[in-house]
């Protein structure tokens, strides 16, 4: 089985947090403002209609969907109907992925049994690129958020489910000796003992599944789907409006680091011991 | 209390690493074990304790076959740093086993604080086992087991990491806790002085495999002091004896006094 370890040292520095991501954020991003710049000046010099310069793109972003009104939080009937279907296909098919994916993790680690017998079909079952199943469950849920929402937790819950295994199979030997020792059993055993432990390469399954749950959720949507962000996609490159598309792109982009940076949050909050205890062992 | 019959154990196909150990505890005994590295304290601990099943012989507690870990046993295990769950506070590593004990939240965690105190941590309830160094981790395992109070408890060296004066402290805690609670303890240690001084009897363990060389009773003064026992011509004889048969003969010093 690969397993992506739950590993990402020399982070989660101390200090003002605030003041931290915000320094942070800025000596990061010149670079992506370089670029910026610079596609913004060949674009205007160019005057390629396949790229459009950011200025223009960035315009049509917000018309397309941030000119509402402040009641809507400024967003427009077209973001509604555009991001609504998305988001929520995405997180359906992605918490569907997250609790089978811990259930069965849990109890393939926790048996023997259950992982001679499972293997070869979830390592079969992994193997499928989970788009050609699209096919499938069109012919299953003909088109719409079920279909896209099957295809979305298929694909997604392999990282959760063998990181989960893997997880809950190497929890320290003697950790759970201990517990057998003080009567730590059962469910207190499951939720106090087993999970933390195993909760590092769970949330590195987790982060995976998350930006895979993306990736599918737009294909997904371009293929068989008149509504989300997909869809405008499809459209705008019917109508060979390339401004339109781009701002889907972005959006995307902007998505994606949205997801993550939201993941990030929750999980130093769960994973701070295990990072600031790595931390001072090295 | 604790009746160990012809107990063998063999890692695998290897050589037995304990062979034929006879050792019975009365209720309310402090056994000290000593033995060189590596003969096999820990795995004849694990036999004890449940948590490995033996080759050969047989273990009862209170005349009933261990083939689990019994309910009022405890352990502090020798690696006492990977035996804290450091996903927890140092109070809820404590606490936690005090579930079994039909204990509410709040009186788990009133004892915690009490057990903490007792191993001179009181400041630490609210840090995480990897804040504390390895000494204080050592006291959080003993505090634990103590929070337990189990009728049984099992030690696998566990004053090795901390200071002299700590050291000597921890050993009047478990001798006091005994006096109070009539707990039996089965001690391992590398120390002999430490062997003689807390227990009432010792064992010691011959080298590969573990045998009983020698079980030596303790004449000594139940009330102890890390003073006046220490030069107490019995200590200092005991001490000298357990030396020379850990040691084998040869090798042995003239007890200074
Ligand atoms: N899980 C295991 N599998 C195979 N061999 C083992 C295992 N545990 C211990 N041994 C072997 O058994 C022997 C006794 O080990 P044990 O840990 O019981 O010794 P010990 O007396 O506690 O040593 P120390 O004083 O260093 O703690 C050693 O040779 C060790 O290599
Ligand atoms: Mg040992």
């Amino acid at each position: 089985m690969t397993v992506i370890t739950g590993d990402h040292p020399a982070e989660r520095p101390t200090g003002v947090p605030g003041l931290r991501i915000l320094t942070g954020g800025v000596t990061r991003l010149w670079l992506v403002a370089l670029l910026v710049g610079c596609w913004e000046i060949i674009a205007r010099i160019k005057q390629d209609a396949y790229f459009p310069p950011p200025s223009t793109i960035v315009r049509v972003f917000h018309e397309l969907w941030f000119s509402g009104p402040a009641t809507h939080l400024f967003l427009t009937d077209k973001a509604l109907d555009d991001f609504q279907p998305s988001f929520v296909n995405l997180s359906c098919g992605w918490a569907l992925a997250a609790v089978v994916g811990l259930a069965l993790g849990v109890l393939l680690g926790r048996s023997g049994v259950a992982r001679e017998i499972l293997d070869p079909v979830l390592q079969f079952g992994r193997a499928i690129p989970p788009p050609t199943l699209i096919p499938f469950f069109i012919v299953v849920f003909d088109f719409g958020a079920q279909m896209q929402i099957s295809t979305i937790a298929f694909g997604v819950i392999w990282p959760v489910l063998l990181n989960t295994a893997d997880g809950v199979r190497t929890v320290e030997k003697l950790q759970l000796e201990t517990a057998e020792v003080f009567g730590i059993t059962g469910a207190t055993q499951l939720l106090r003992i087993t999970l933390p432990a195993a909760a590092p390469k769970i949330f590195a399954g987790l982060r995976v599944s998350l930006g895979f749950a993306l990736v599918l959720m737009v294909i997904s949507e371009l293929i068989g789907s008149t509504t989300g962000i997909g869809a405008h996609l499809i459209s705008s490159q019917q109508g060979m409006e390339l401004p339109e598309m781009w701002a889907g792109i972005v959006l995307l982009g902007i998505l994606g680091c949205l997801f993550n940076a939201v993941f990030a949050l929750v999980e130093r909050r769960f994973l701070s011991w295990h990072s600031n205890a790595r931390g001072l062992d090295s | 209390m604790l009746e160990v019959e012809n107990l063998t154990h063999a890692y695998g196909d290897a050589p037995p690493v304990v062979s034929g150990i006879d050792l019975e505890v009365k209720p309310g005994e402090l056994v000290s074990i000593v033995g060189p590295s590596g003969c096999g304290k820990s795995t004849l601990l694990r036999c004890i304790a449940g948590l490995q099943a033996p080759t050969g012989g047989r273990v009862r507690l209170d005349g009933k076959p261990v083939d689990r870990v019994p309910g009022n046993l405890a352990v502090v295990f020798q690696d006492y740093s990977r035996s804290l769950f450091p996903w927890m506070s140092v109070r809820d590593n404590v606490a936690l086993p005090l579930r079994r004990r039909g204990m509410n939240r709040a009186q788990r965690q009133e004892n915690a604080l009490k057990a903490l105190e007792s191993v001179g941590l009181p400041g630490a309830a609210a840090k995480y086992p990897w804040q504390l160094s390895g000494g204080m981790q050592q006291r959080v395992a003993i505090a634990r087991a103590l929070a337990y109070g189990p009728k049984f408890l099992i030690m696998d060296e566990p004053f090795g990491s901390v200071d002299a004066q700590t050291r000597e402290d921890l050993e009047d805690l478990v001798l006091r806790v005994r006096g109070n609670s009539g707990m039996t303890i089965l001690l391992v240690t590398h120390d002999i002085d430490e062997s003689v001084y807390v227990g009432d009897r010792v064992v010691v363990l011959s080298k590969g495999p573990a045998r009983v060389r020698a079980d030596l009773s303790v004449e000594l003064p139940t009330a102890r002091d890390q003073i006046t026992t220490r030069e107490l011509p019995e200590f200092v004889h005991l001490r000298a004896e357990v030396g020379r048969l850990v040691r084998g003969r040869e090798a042995a010093d003239e007890p200074k006094s």
